[in-house]
């Protein structure tokens, strides 16, 4: 057993874990954070993504006693009270989900491309950052929207007819 | 329409939980005392289970319960069943085997579970199910359904000789041999249609509870349909009687048709609740998945189209073989015969066709419906029997479809399917145009100045939905009606609830059903509630596959509305003393025709349920129901265009670009319309290119994680080009036809066809990998 501690969407947390205690198990089983999803088991398909200091993790990649001493962000932790984060009113506008199972991991992931590119995201950029999230509902094209959408970004060339 | 009724785009009501992490699904749900099921699955093909020794597993810490087969069976809970029978051809009942859901003698795949841990943590019950020690005496494994036809292959089932589950045919034999003996030009073709796995980002998860104080179980799982869940559960299995059991399905991250079956691990969990003295929460890990939802496709075809001088069709012969996998799953015969052959007569006047298909068992996971579900199995066939048959006549494959296309209303086709409505050449022209396929030949030029090929391919498509009147499917064995439920039920405040026996797992029901309301009384959709999903709730319904919840399941909501709105009526004509026909209800007001006498529509449902001032006779209340039965299949159609650019080098195949031009008839949200053809596409598109399933001779599944199948992803696919044409489906009162699975019924046959084009050898098959692409294109050159 590891004793850990750390922030997670503003609140400092503490408790005793397995030591093989994965992030993602830690959030969703200990803290009740269930927006936070596992899709699979080889660290492929981004639904357990989380901001770990600032940065998009997959939070089945990483132990949560190595996550001690930082401060964790998950999707329950991202819009500021009623309102939305930026990145999630941008997937409702441009209906960037269906089924919403990899929705979290995938607006966590584009809050951090958002970060790192800014306005001058680009299609190609998108959909190659996007390479370690997986949807199998909505074929990414109102993903890519929604995250060009929220980045003030110009939409492509194919999109000006509609 | 108003702002949020028919035809409006809505943004999505239920997006908000989604898009904060506050949805809830299965493996989200805890109650107390839970502790946590792992099954032993069979690590074999094919074997004899000579012994289960649990003890050692039994003495591990936290493990509270070790369950297998026998004791299941001794329990008294049934096999599992398939809820459609198909005759042989001679006349003789399909022949399945048992199908149990813990397997206590035989194993047929890998994966199968044999028995069940209940432990304190799910690690617990994972590390105690490795130390379940099961004897296994191996046998002969066979994969393909090809191979398991010929004499000498491994057997799987003794109530199956030769592996043969049904001989089966539909169509006129006679009558298009004849046709084929007047023909000018007969085009044939050998087709593989590849497995596939359904791959909801959701896996499968389920909980049951048992409640000694009241008898009775509940069960939350990851079901399309959880009122046949527990219908089957009930009737069949001998889990509960229907009053004593409980299904919730809450938020489901996906279907695909991959959730609509009762698989062996709900079933067990339940039955371990009890046995156990626990609730038991079983969430599939991704391998889990891929061993064992059921997969989707696997048809081997051989397929002749005869032709006059004229290029007119005169008939098509189809030849099936199509593997069911080791056991047959709920609506597994229904897929490659009703769903499949049904469809072959595409969009065209064909008039004779014969179709045979052999189903087949083989030592892989059960194969069952998947997104479209028959009919992208028939589109394929007919689609790439048309572009071969073009090219070889060295003539246009628009020119040859529309040729052949279609054009008066209703048309019966010589399978069965009496198309009821359609403009196939309006969806042909709608694609040809927003493809601008009269550029193609210099963007092919372009391409091929910097040394790529360029390609172009079509599929012009048509399915069916809603899955027809429930005497019809009766008539061809299905054991299940296939009608929709509603009720509708106006708060005194005049706030609604819809309760339907549909549900969504990322259709956006929530927004669409809403609508009807906004169209039918000017409310708000807020203003609305849709419940689903949970069999205390709605009293019962057939849930949500083969894009049935709007053509069959709101047109069902439709008729409850119609109930209500002619009670409203009465009493607003009552209490306004004016003829009930005068009565006109809009934008949340209920008034007299031509008057300025009107009363708010809060004030006619207050009045209702006061019954202070009702019509003599009436009772209080506004709650009605409805039931809708569908008066036929729907046919949504459309012409799909695939434009290609091969890189000669490494075989690589980039999709330039995608159009797809459908007629789904009347319209609710475009907006989420397009996102099912989106979504489509990517399936159909990820069919065509990526997605391929491997078994090894021994029967392992080389493909069981997202490292070694390809997942269509961002990087994968094009921004779509997406439109509709409409024609009203004359069938259901709203017109409407259906749009979940046409993206991924049309598309597979129009990337291929533009590979091929590309390419310039037809030999290709699915999926389309650099590796087949390089060496297809090679072997021309």
């Amino acid at each position: 057993m590891t004793d850990i501690t750390m922030t997670v969407n503003g609140r400092e947390v503490s408790g005793s874990v397995e030591d093989r205690t994965l992030l993602v198990q830690y959030l969703r089983e200990n803290l009740g954070l269930t927006g936070t999803h596992v899709g699979c088991d080889t660290s492929q398909c981004g639904a357990c993504v989380v901001h770990v200091d600032g940065k998009a993790v997959k939070a089945c990649t990483m132990l949560a006693a190595q996550a001690s001493g930082s401060s964790v962000t998950t999707i329950e932790g991202l819009a500021q009270g009623a309102d939305l984060h930026p990145v999630q009113a941008a997937f409702r506008e441009h209906h960037g989900l269906q089924c919403g199972f990899c929705t979290p991991g995938m607006i966590m992931t584009a809050v951090d491309i958002i970060a790192r590119h800014g306005s001058s995201l680009d299609e190609h950029t998108v959909r190659e950052e996007l390479d370690g999230n997986i949807c199998r509902c909505t074929g990414y094209h109102n993903i890519v929207k929604a995250i060009l959408s929220a980045a003030g970004a110009s939409q492509p060339q194919t999109m000006a007819a509609e | 329409m108003g702002v949020e009724g028919i035809g409006a785009k809505v943004l999505r009501k239920e997006d908000r939980r989604f898009i904060t992490g506050r949805g809830r699904y299965v493996d989200d749900m805890s109650v107390p005392g839970m502790k946590y099921g792992a099954f032993v699955r069979s690590p074999h093909a094919h074997a004899k289970i000579t012994g289960v020794d649990v003890s050692a597993a039994k003495d591990m810490p936290g493990v509270i319960a070790v369950l297998d087969g026998k004791q299941l069976q001794g329990d008294g809970i049934g096999n599992l069943i398939c809820g459609w029978a198909v005759n042989s051809k001679d006349g003789t009942p399909m022949k399945m085997g048992a199908y149990p859901a813990l397997a206590s003698e035989t194993v047929r795949y890998v994966g199968q579970p044999v028995a069940i841990v209940v432990a304190e943590t799910q690690a617990k019950a994972r590390e105690a199910a490795e130390a379940v020690m099961v004897d296994y005496e191996e046998l002969p494994v066979v994969t393909k359904a090809v191979d398991a036809l010929k004499e000498g292959a491994p057997q799987l089932h003794p109530e199956a000789p030769g592996n043969l589950i049904f001989d089966w045919e539909l169509g006129d034999k006679t009558a298009t041999d004849e046709a084929f003996s007047k023909a000018a030009h007969v085009t044939k073709l050998h087709i593989h249609n590849n497995r596939l796995i359904p791959n909801p980002m959701e896996p499968r998860a389920a909980l049951g509870h048992y409640d000694p104080a009241e008898d009775h179980y509940t069960c939350w799982t990851t079901s399309q349909n959880p009122h046949v869940a527990r219908l089957v559960m009930s009737a069949f299995y001998n889990v509960a009687p229907e009053h004593k059991l409980r299904v919730i399905a809450p938020d489901v991250g996906g279907g695909f048709g991959s959730k609509i079956y009762i698989y062996p691990e709900e079933i067990v969990c339940l039955w371990a609740s009890k046995r156990a003295g626990v609730p038991v929460k079983w969430t599939s890990d991704r391998t889990e998945a891929f061993l064992t939802d059921a997969h989707g496709r696997d048809h081997e075809t051989e397929v002749e189209l005869a032709l006059d001088a004229d290029n007119k069709i005169l008939g098509l012969k189809v030849d099936t073989i199509a593997n069911i996998g080791a056991y047959m799953s709920l609506f597994s015969s229904s897929v490659p015969t009703y769903l499949y052959a049904t469809l072959l007569s595409g969009q065209y006047d064909i008039p004779a066709i014969h179709a045979n298909v052999r189903a087949v068992y083989t030592n892989t996971a059960p194969v069952d419906a998947y997104r479209g579900a028959g009919r992208p199995e028939a589109t394929y066939v007919v689609e790439r029997t048309m572009e071969t048959a073009a090219r070889e006549l060295g003539i246009s494959p628009a020119e040859f479809r529309r040729k052949n296309f279609i054009r008066s209303f209703p048309h019966q086709t010589p399978v069965i399917m009496n198309y009821d409505a359609g403009d196939f050449e309006a969806c042909l022209n709608a694609g040809m145009e927003a493809a601008d396929v009269a550029g193609f030949e210099g963007r092919r030029q372009e391409a091929q100045s910097r040394g790529k090929l360029r390609g172009l391919g079509m599929s012009c498509y048509i399915e069916a939905c809603g899955i027809a009147p429930s005497k019809a499917v009766g008539s061809l064995g299905a054991g299940v009606g296939l009608w929709e439920s509603a009720e509708v039920r106006v708060n005194p405040v005049g706030t609604i609830e819809i309760l339907t026996g549909s549900h969504s797992h990322g259709q956006g029901h929530e927004t669409t059903f809403a609508q009807l309301v906004a169209e039918r009384f000017g409310l708000p959709v807020d203003n609305v509630q849709i419940v689903h999903g949970d069999t205390d709730k709605v009293q019962f319904g057939m849930g949500t596959y083969g894009s049935r919840s709007g053509a069959v399941g709101m047109s069902a909501i439709h008729k409850a509305l119609d109930k209500v709105e002619a009670k409203a009526k009465k009493i607003a004509a009552h209490v306004l003393e004016a003829d009930e026909g005068d009565i006109v209800i809009e934008n949340g007001e209920v008034k007299v025709a031509g008057t300025d006498k009107k009363l708010g529509w809060h004030e006619v449902c207050l009045g209702a349920y006061t019954a202070h001032n009702l019509p003599d006779g009436m009772e209080p209340g506004l709650k009605e129901g409805a039931f809708y039965d569908p008066t036929n299949f729907t046919f949504p159609a459309g012409c799909y265009i695939c434009e290609v650019e091969v890189d000669p080098d490494t075989g690589v195949t980039e999709i330039i670009q995608f159009v797809a031009a459908d007629d789904f008839g009347r319209v609710i949200n475009p907006m989420i319309v397009e996102g099912q053809v989106h979504g489509g596409l990517a399936q159909g598109i990820g069919q065509a290119i990526l997605e391929g399933t491997h078994y090894d001779e021994t029967g392992q599944l080389t493909t069981a994680s997202y490292m070694d199948y390809a997942m269509p992803r961002a990087w994968d696919l094009p921004m779509f080009k997406v439109s509709t044409t409409e024609t009203i489906c004359p069938g259901n009162p709203l017109g409407m036809k259906g749009c979940g699975e046409a993206g991924a019924i049309g598309s597979p046959p129009a990337v291929i066809n533009a590979i091929t084009d590309a390419i310039g050898n037809n030999d290709l098959t699915m999926p389309a990998t650099p590796e087949k692409v390089w060496k297809a294109l090679n072997a021309v050159q």
